[in-house]
């Protein structure tokens, strides 16, 4: 596990998502006010950018159908009977700067 | 018959009347009342003053009904005398009337302290129906008032009058508010929560004269202070009305005495309701009307046997995202009392419950009244709270309404203003196919009084009947359960600039892809331009004015007036679509050109080169004009359409709207462009334009109505303009002009723009004028993107050479 220095806090506005390309993917972050989270950036039912969702609380509403997607744990919200699940990444700020934490082989491949 | 007599036409006499008209038709019935009004839900005044309900949205039994009942109903008539030896009542037109029984409920009357003044021009009660027309005749924008009195009335004076864009300042004396049903820490929450929606509170001042030369100027307070205004609402409390108790000679305290079967000391003489004192007790409140009207109908009509044996004082606050209720004794006390509180300042939630000997006494909540049902339950059972100590504030945790409605057992009331079990309701479901909460209302009487019960009715209906519908008036959605309508009216006097700040205010704080988007569109057209978008309540194709697709890439669809554009144009089109390796060019099916499959990071770049302005094709905006040739070339064309056309839409380009806008123009009757199947369509005339609305041809289709028929050009485009205007001030987000113009009737919608007042009609073109002002192309954001990453892909800072 390692952590990756992404970009200034600043560079993502409260209650939006940015997409960032790492890993061999894309990461959404989000910047929710008190904190900042990540999950891919793939909706688990059509691929939707979930970085461009809007924001409802700790969770985000994919674009292009809706689903919900709960952004600490990654679990699908809506539809409620849905099992899917989306990789959830920790977060941190230090000195302004979000830092993403990734598995050995993803940091690798970034 | 029997000849029963009833002098009152309010609450109380009418809920009798109800329960006496259950037992059997034993009596000739004749009701004085001296309003001209039919029973109404005197509760609901607040809401009428605050224009929540119309006036007759609050009628609790219409003239039908006293028709069915054989009621000889006489309005306008005040009683002025009774003869309890002749049995007779006199009326203050001359008439005499004799009964067999008498049936006081004579409510009571605005009690209006000594005030040197109270009798000047600007001076209120707010009691009645006449006294909240006059109210609303004279409230105005901008209007200083004070309203007299902290309690539930006098608050919901001042938040109706504010609502109707008031200055309201609360004047009470005493130090903290509602001080008879609150506690002082109570108090001072409800004081926070009334001074955030911008009412202004006035603790500990005796007010000793209203100030003014026959009209109200000022008002002066014991302590020497002064303070302007232009209007005035008394509402410190109320007196019973017992005169005619007196006349008749029966036993008078503070009300009518009666005992627990509702009887006076005249047998043939009964009483109910505020005007009567049972037990030492006289109540100012709505429920124990129902349950003393239980008693007495059984009394009077011979079934004696079930006593009233008092009510347990409840009161309920009725301002909207106020949250206030108490019931029973509140205070803190005795060594016998023990208070349980709990706090959270910043939520604003404050609650208190008061035990004597493991019992419910009383309780307090503010901010948080969701469980009021179930510790009045405790305090009209008078449970053993023993084994519940540990959870007294906090229930076990319930998913949802449904799940609650069904742990309830089914003697419990559910609507405690008209004593309502759960199992009433759920029979009455079931023997009578109830679908709606309306036909519920009608039927049981359920959620009639104060409506605090309507969710749960809502559940019980969802649960039970097959087929339930949801009343037509629904709220946005679950993060702010009022209606756009409230809404709209919220942002507006309160003057709201953040969809943030409404969601904190009034509803959960969090918000969702639902009300995000409604919010911001509210606060926008509201406030055009003098507050600070929040593009994170908006949808992404809103933050990047662009149409997201499938894959994730977007949609382009530059601005072509009229659908006419040039070889240049068409030229640098064919060369942007080449250059960005465009996946597809398509001629859409409103005359324009769609670029699909563009990254997000090319579009700020494709705007540029294209060099043209936004086609709004993405949002809930103004789409685009369709046109046919017209004039210009057509031989059957006898209207200028495309200039006509063109013109529409650079007078109304950039703007946003409930829902999108469609519309066409075209030159003659052939419809050519579909302009009768588009929002706003203009059909030409020889010699004249048809101006047409709310057409469709999506997922419905529907012929537009014609708004009007104009003679010029330019008249069909102000025609145009005000329609459109009106479209986006009062319909609901995400309602297109077809459901608008239904939900209206094209009538209303006339009579409010084109045949409107010509002042009204000015004043939906300056709104518009200066919306339009401050419009500017979206696609403008490509050189000052409202963020540095709006349209960037953020790069990881390894990948950045420093």
């Amino acid at each position: 596990m390692s952590w990756i220095p992404i970009t200034r806090a600043e560079n993502i506005p409260l209650r939006e998502g940015r997409a960032v390309k790492v890993g061999g993917g894309e990461i959404a972050i989000f910047n929710l006010g008190g904190k900042f989270l990540a999950v891919d950036n793939r909706c688990p039912h059509r691929g939707g950018p979930l970085a461009d969702g809007i924001v409802s609380g700790d969770s985000v509403i994919c674009p292009l159908h809706a689903w919900k997607i709960c952004l600490s744990s990654g679990a699908v919200k809506r539809p409620a009977e849905e099992q899917a699940c989306v990789r959830s990444s920790p977060v941190k700020v230090v000195d302004g700067i979000v830092f993403v934490q990734l598995t050995a082989e993803r940091a690798e491949a970034a | 018959m029997e000849r029963l007599v009833v002098v009152g036409n309010g609450m109380a006499g009418m809920a009798c009347v109800e329960q006496i008209l259950r037992h059997s038709p034993q009596f000739h019935i004749t009701v004085f009342g001296d309003e001209t009004h039919v029973n109404y839900n005197r509760i609901q005044l607040s809401a009428v003053l605050a224009g929540e309900k119309e006036a007759g949205e609050i009628v609790l039994n219409d003239l039908d009904w006293y028709r069915e009942n054989e009621i000889d109903l006489r309005l306008g008539v005040r009683i002025t005398g009774v003869d309890s030896a002749a049995r007779t009542v006199t009326g203050d037109d001359g008439s005499v009337t004799a009964y067999d029984k008498l049936l006081l409920a004579t409510g009571s009357s605005p009690l209006i302290p000594p005030i040197a003044g109270a009798d000047k021009d600007g001076v209120f009660c707010f009691r009645n129906l006449n006294d909240t027309r006059a109210l609303l005749e004279r409230v105005r924008p901008g209007l200083n008032t004070v309203v007299i009195g902290g309690g539930l009335l006098g608050l919901e004076a001042a938040r109706g009058l504010q609502l109707r864009g008031a200055e309201v300042t609360v004047v009470h004396l005493m130090s903290t508010l509602m001080e008879r049903q609150l506690d002082p820490a109570g108090g001072q929450y409800l004081q926070r929560k009334i001074e955030v929606l911008g009412v202004n509170v006035l603790l500990s001042h005796t007010t000793t004269a209203i100030l003014g030369n026959g009209r109200v100027e000022g008002i002066g307070f014991a302590n020497g202070y002064r303070m302007e205004t232009a209007l005035v609402v008394i509402a410190v409390g109320i007196r019973p009305n017992v005169e005619l108790g007196r006349a008749a000679g029966l036993a008078v305290n503070r009300g009518i005495v009666v005992n627990d079967y509702m009887e006076t000391s005249d047998p043939s003489i009964f009483a109910v309701g505020e005007c009567v004192e049972h037990r030492g007790v006289v109540y100012g409140l709505v429920s124990p009307l129902y349950e003393q009207g239980r008693v007495l109908a059984a009394t009077i009509t011979g079934n004696r046997g079930p006593r009233y044996t008092g009510s347990v004082p409840e009161a309920r606050l009725k301002i909207m995202g106020v949250d206030v209720f108490s019931a029973g004794f509140v205070q803190d006390g005795g060594p016998e009392l023990e208070a349980v509180r709990y706090e959270d300042p910043a939520q604003g939630i404050y609650k208190k419950l008061v035990l004597k000997d493991g019992r419910l006494a009383g309780v307090i909540l503010i901010g948080d009244a969701s469980d009021s049902r179930r510790y009045m339950e405790w305090l009209r059972t008078g449970a053993d709270l023993t084994d519940k100590r540990r959870r007294l504030l906090s229930p076990d945790p319930v998913p949802d309404t449904g799940a609650d409605v069904a742990q309830m057992p089914d003697s419990e009331t559910v609507c405690g203003c008209n004593g309502v079990t759960k199992g009433a309701i759920i029979s009455a479901i079931h023997e009578k196919g109830i679908r709606t909460l309306a036909q519920l209302k009608q039927s049981t009487r359920a959620s009639t009084g104060c409506g605090s019960c309507a969710g749960v009715c809502v559940g019980l209906l969802k649960a039970v009947a097959p087929e339930f519908e949801e009343d037509k008036k629904k709220a946005l959605c679950e993060c702010v359960p009022f209606t756009q309508d409230n809404l709209r009216e919220i942002v507006r006097s309160q003057k709201l600039k953040s969809v943030q700040e409404i969601l904190d205010i009034y509803g959960n704080g969090i918000g969702c892809e639902v009300c995000k988007p409604a919010l911001s569109y509210m606060v926008d057209m509201t406030w055009c331009g003098e507050h600070e978008e929040d593009r994170s309540a908006r949808f992404i194709n809103d933050r990047v004015h662009a149409n997201i697709q499938r894959d994730g890439t977007f949609s382009v669809v530059p601005r072509i007036r009229g659908g006419v554009t040039s070889p240049a144009e068409l030229r640098r089109i064919a060369d942007v679509a080449q250059k960005y390796a465009v996946r597809m060019v398509k001629i859409t099916g409103s005359q324009r050109i769609d670029l699909l499959g563009v990254a997000k990071e090319d579009l700020p770049k494709i705007w540029a080169d294209l060099g043209m302005p936004s086609g709004q094709a993405y949002t809930k905006g103004v789409r685009m004009v369709k046109t046919c040739v017209g004039t210009e070339f057509c031989r059957f064309g006898v209207q200028d359409s495309i200039r006509t056309g063109i013109e529409l839409e650079r007078r109304l380009e950039n703007l946003y709207t409930p829902h999108k806008t469609k519309m066409g123009v075209v030159g003659c009757p052939r419809n050519c462009a579909e302009a009768t199947v588009k929002d706003i369509g203009l059909v030409g005339q020889e010699g004249s334009w048809q101006v047409v609305v709310g057409g469709a041809a999506g997922k419905t289709v529907r012929k537009s109505d014609l708004l009007i028929a104009v003679e010029t050009s330019e008249q069909a485009l102000e025609a145009a303009q005000l329609f459109f205007q009106y479209y986006r001030e009062n319909a609901n987000f995400l309602e297109r002009t077809y459901d608008f113009v239904e939900r209206l009737g094209i009538e209303k919608v006339r009579r409010e723009t084109v045949y409107a007042p010509h002042a009204v009609q000015e004043a939906l073109l300056d709104r518009l004028a200066k919306s339009k002002a401050l419009a500017r192309d979206a696609w403008l954001e490509r050189d000052e993107p409202r963020h540095p990453t709006q349209f960037v892909q953020i790069q990881p800072m390894e990948a950045v050479p420093v």
